[in-house]
């Protein structure tokens, strides 16, 4: 038998606890657990036997995000009669769902009530003692998800899923009409215009992608970098922001040579500042060194401060720099406000994000930078209507994306409207799934509402 | 008592009647079909044409299956056209035109061949249950006759009104009398009966029309046939020897028709019955699409030696007078001459909620619907439910279990599904759009596709069967052949590949490897595929897209192998209100549908996953409890 999916989920009651458990269960259990937990010591996961167990770190992206015991199931000795693992982590509701966001990352769908049971049951797994006390336990999680799905349902993400899905119906119309009422005068499907209206659609999807992205960053914090050349004063301004001394402050450009770090709450949200060596081209290996990672810093920065000197003309440096950052999530700081300047907004050619000018050294200016720091990090929706409800989105967010992708590529491929169309529909589906309709209805009712067809 | 006994009664001769008399009398039951008049039998009362968009896909599946509706379509075709070439092989689809007298004529000579089958002119105004099971029908003669199944394809007769602007009066199609008694018993028998409405456009005399002021339409060469049977020149094939025309309506014609609304039976307020949506009146088009400047028109022949003409896109229910001056406002029509009045009609119907996946009435064994009685619309739609309904009441005769389509193997099987799991709140028609497996449901493939469903039924003679083998070994062997012959790379081919528009190769190419190019087709490759074996057209085709496609087709394959897990766990005979743990609303709605499958419980609107575990959880309990039983026993 095959089940497609692997399917995660956060199997401890809901609520803080002294540990939580995930499981998952699929194919491609065993593969992902490998993905994603690196065992202290012993064998990698894939060569774990089933009813072992490993001690070790469950890995966000190159950090270890909570230590704890994964236990191996091999089929058709599990729960459900696949391939399990089980993974034992500290207790709390915002890690657990962390921990689960990573097994989606990687690859598992987090599963719908009682669908572990449900594959218990196709396997053949289920026995009489236990499956009464799960009927129980199905029960609640429903009603759990009707709830979340209620109060998401009010979410702006919502909306815009909903807006997405409406306009991708709208296109899969088009094609039934073009399929099913050949004799009619309904002009004529133009690949290049619905290839245009595929990539917008996709484009879409990645902004909200992007906006569950920046729903993680408010949980993990926001990787601040604050570059420029040297002496421009970042590490007075990190100082400001930071509220004490924390980076070396001096005249002598070049003073901060590896990267400093420190954290600010600004307007409910967590910035760690990374404080970078002065971006110059110079002798000093040391110096070098430090200039080395600072870049790999801002590569990997949420927000860029770029800070330049307004009492001096632009540089050749500060020009590049600038056009560098150009497409990233960057504030440009002009410094040195207390001096005559000689920068401003409105002199500054084309910057790569709102311009501030500020006094690291009075402190002037500073709130309005606090607040484009936090405009810059703005997130759809509430962060708490997110949490679990947004792994579901972005789980079907994701599906969707990558079967829209593939319509794009089929369409400009010249595979047959009609192959494109069920890719189509099958970016709608999942989009749906969140609304509870179906593709083939909804797809027939705009057809009859948009196009006079029928004899 | 009973003048005759029959096995199975058939009331109403229409497209469902006549398969389903057939089959249930092919499968060796004695059988009566009962039709108001014998020269209305396997009438086409609107268009006088077969197939089309998804249609054609069904017309196919009875050709494979054994119906009879495609060998009649073909020996009666007098226009073939092949729609959607160029948009996918999903979508191609077979439309002809037909003789109208000819396809009664020849459906009503082969009824009278056949041995089991009895033909009678009666209308049937009751049925009668003994132990609360079908048992005898009685007509308006006052005879009774046994019939230990009756299936019921009424169409539009039952309880039928037809309505031409302000004039009301009851009828069935092209003016017989409707069968209203046999609606009153059906009421009596609690089956939950409604009213859908649909509409025909006006008869017009040929002589009275200027076809210079219209585009042609001819028919395309060779003309195709649907069934296997005309393809090997065992019965007659499909001809082209008529043309269509093509008209528009234009502003004069919308404004005509605006000024005088309130005069059209469908916004008088006169009929009740829900009319389908894609089936618009001429008055709803210009409504409801109030930016169009002109609708098309399609001028279609009624037959080879008819001098009526069909004017499809026309229907309407405004009154005679003024369907003349509307007709007249259309170029080529200004002098035309209605023969036959356009008209709605509104008729009886079942909620086909009501029925099995087998198409028995759930509350009442041995009652069966098909048709236009059970909410569709469309000949093809009535065939395929005819058929199925004649197989499973032959069936359940002989004491075996019903045959049931899946949705993922062919379009009859999710028509059938969609209106006893889904319901209809509009005659339904069928659109590939409604298919999630459409490009596994081709016209090409119903040959291998539905293989071991006829070999399940019985109904396909001997030689069909040796020819599908041969076409399956042809076809096996062939796909194998492309998959495995490696072109090497030379000028020849890359000259032909660069001709084309694609990019030449450097090393060795597979044939099926070139076949993915959406640039390239199979006959494209001939001069440099010099090995090919000499194959019939279809046997191409199909290998063709099933290369072409291999990818997507794979993927749907999968969803559909998914799909027949849950649709091979049955619910038959579960009592909903027994087990704990359905929320309130999902138990309503099963207990309601009571669906066959945990796959048909799936779809049901207010059954959710979790809902569908219980399910699944009581299921297997109910399972080993049996086997407990069992073990206890022996």
């Amino acid at each position: 038998m095959h089940t497609a999916h692997t399917i995660a989920a956060i199997a401890t009651p809901p609520g803080t606890g002294g540990m939580a458990v995930l499981r998952m269960s699929g194919p491609r259990a065993i593969e992902i657990a490998q993905q994603v937990f690196r065992p202290i010591k012993g064998r990698p996961v894939a060569q774990m036997p089933g009813y072992t167990a490993a001690y070790g770190h469950l890995m966000e992206g190159d950090k270890p995000l909570d230590d704890g015991i994964l236990t191996v199931f091999r089929a058709p000795h599990s729960y459900t009669g696949e391939d399990v693992c089980e993974f034992s982590c500290h207790g709390g509701d915002y890690l657990s769902r962390r921990a689960l966001a990573v097994l989606v990352a990687a690859g598992a769908r987090p599963a719908l009530p009682g669908e572990f049971t449900k594959r218990a049951f196709l396997m053949g797994k289920m026995d009489l003692t236990r499956a009464e006390s799960v009927i129980e336990l199905i029960e609640a999680e429903g009603e759990q998800a009707l709830r979340l799905a209620r109060s998401g349902r009010e979410g702006r993400t919502e909306r815009l899923v909903d807006g997405i899905a409406r306009r991708l119906i709208d296109m899969a119309a088009a094609l039934a009409a073009y399929a099913d009422y050949p004799d009619e005068d309904l002009g004529e499907t133009d690949p290049d215009d619905l290839s245009a209206r595929i990539k917008q659609e996709l484009n879409a999807l990645k902004t909200l992608i992007a906006g569950y992205e920046a729903g993680q960053i408010v949980r993990r914090g926001v990787s601040t970098a604050l570059v420029g050349r040297p002496n421009v004063g970042k590490s007075s301004l990190m100082n400001r922001l930071f509220g004490q001394r924390r980076s070396i402050v001096s005249d002598i450009p070049g003073t901060t040579r590896d990267v400093v770090e420190a954290e600010a709450f600004i307007g409910g949200l967590r910035f760690i500042l990374a404080d970078t060596a002065g971006l110059r081209e110079g002798d000093d290996p040391i110096e070098q060194e430090g200039v080395a990672l600072s870049y790999a810093r801002m590569e990997r920065a949420d927000l860029i401060l770029c800070i330049i000197d307004a009492s001096e003309p632009l540089s050749e440096e500060d020009a590049r720099l600038l056009e560098l950052l150009r497409g990233r999530r960057v504030i440009v700081v002009l410094n040195k406000s207390d001096r005559p300047v000689c920068l401003t907004e409105q002199t500054l050619p084309h910057p790569p994000g709102p311009v501030v000018a500020v006094s690291a050294k009075t402190g002037e200016g500073l709130p309005a930078l606090e607040e484009a720091m936090v405009d810059a990090c703005a997130l759809p929706g509430s962060a708490d209507s997110m949490l679990l409800a947004s792994q579901r989105q972005l789980s079907c967010v994701l599906r969707a994306t990558e079967a829209l992708q593939e319509a794009g590529e089929a369409l400009s491929a010249g595979v047959t409207l009609d192959a494109v169309a069920v890719l189509l529909e099958g970016a709608i589906e999942p989009l749906l799934e969140l609304t509870g309709r179906r593709v083939s209805e909804a797809v027939i009712d705009a057809l009859f509402e948009k196009f006079c067809v029928g004899k | 008592m009973h003048i005759e006994a029959f096995d199975i009664a058939v009331i109403g001769a229409g497209h469902a009647g006549c398969e389903a008399a057939i089959a249930a009398a092919r499968l060796g039951c004695r059988t009566a079909l009962f039709t108001l008049n014998l020269d209305q039998l396997a009438n086409l009362p609107c268009n006088p044409s077969i197939g089309g968009t998804a249609k054609a896909h069904m017309v196919f599946e009875l050709d494979a299956l054994g119906g009879v509706m495609p060998e009649v379509a073909d020996a009666n075709t007098i226009q073939s056209r092949m729609l959607n070439r160029g948009k996918g092989p999903a979508v191609q689809s077979l439309r002809v035109q037909c003789d109208r007298a000819g396809y009664h004529l020849d459906m009503k000579a082969r009824i009278e061949r056949e041995e089991n089958l009895w033909l009678i002119q009666a209308e049937v105004v009751d049925i009668g249950l003994v132990d609360g099971a079908v048992a005898w029908v009685e007509t308006a003669l006052g005879v009774r006759y046994g019939a230990g199944a009756v299936i019921v394809a009424t169409g539009t007769y039952l309880g039928g009104r037809i309505f031409v602007g302000d004039r009301v009066f009851p009828g069935g199609p092209d003016n017989a009398p409707p069968a209203n008694r046999l609606a009153e018993a059906l009421e009596r028998l609690g089956l939950p009966l409604r009213r859908f409405k649909t509409g025909t456009p006006p008869r017009i005399d040929r002589r009275s029309v200027d076809f210079s002021q219209l585009e042609r339409q001819p028919g395309e060469e060779p003309p195709l046939p649907f069934s296997v049977s005309a393809l090997t020149g065992r019965t007659k094939g499909p001809r082209n020897i008529v043309e269509c025309h093509l008209g528009y309506t234009n502003e004069e014609t919308h404004q005509l028709i605006r000024e005088n609304l309130e005069r059209s039976a469908m916004y008088s307020g006169h009929i009740e019955g829900v009319g389908a949506r894609y089936c618009p009146s001429i008055e709803d088009k210009i409504v409801r699409f109030a930016d169009k400047t002109r609708h098309p028109l399609f001028v279609e022949p009624m037959g080879v030696d008819s001098g009526e003409i069909y004017l499809q896109g026309f229907s309407t229910s405004m009154p005679f007078e003024l369907q003349i001056q509307m007709l007249r406002t259309i170029k080529g029509f200004e002098q035309a001459r209605i023969m036959r009045p356009a008209y709605a009609i509104e008729y009886v119907c079942i909620d086909p909620l009501a029925l099995r996946p087998s198409l028995e009435v759930r509350d009442i064994p041995g009652l069966y619907g098909a048709g236009q009685f059970n909410g569709t619309s469309g000949y093809e739609e009535a065939a395929a439910q005819g058929f199925m309904a004649g197989v499973n009441a032959a069936r359940r005769h002989k004491g075996l279990p019903p045959v049931v389509l899946n949705r993922s193997e062919s379009y009859i099987g999710l028509m059938i599904d969609d209106l006893t799991t889904k319901g209809c709140t509009e005659p339904y028609r069928m659109l590939t759009s409604r298919s999630e497996h459409r490009l596994l449901l081709r016209q090409d493939n119903t040959r291998t596709r539905l293989r071991h469903r006829a070999e399940e039924i019985g109904l396909v003679p001997d030689w069909r069967r040796q020819a599908d083998a041969v076409y399956k070994k042809q076809l096996e062997a062939e796909l194998n052949r492309l998959e495995s012959t490696v072109l090497p790379p030379g000028d020849r081919l890359n000259a032909l590949l660069v001709q084309k528009g694609t990019a030449p190769v450097s090393t060795g190419v597979r044939l099926s490897e070139l076949l993915r190019r959406p640039e390239l087709c199979y006959e494209d490759l001939a001069p440099v595929d010099t090995h090919r074996p000499p194959l019939p057209r279809e046997v191409v085709m199909q290998a063709e897209t099933e290369i072409r496609y291999a990818g997507y087709i794979r993927r749907q394959q999968e969803q559909a192998d998914k799909q027949a897990k849950m649709e091979n766990s049955s619910l038959m005979g579960i009592d909903f209100s027994a087990i704990k743990g359905l929320r309130i609303e999902a138990r309503q709605k099963l207990m309601a549908h009571q669906p066959a499958t945990l796959g048909q419980a799936a779809r049901l609107p207010g059954v959710n996953p979790a809902d569908l575990s219980v399910l699944a959880v009581y299921l297997h309990l109910k399972a080993q409890q049996n086997s407990r039983n069992k073990e206890d026993k022996t």
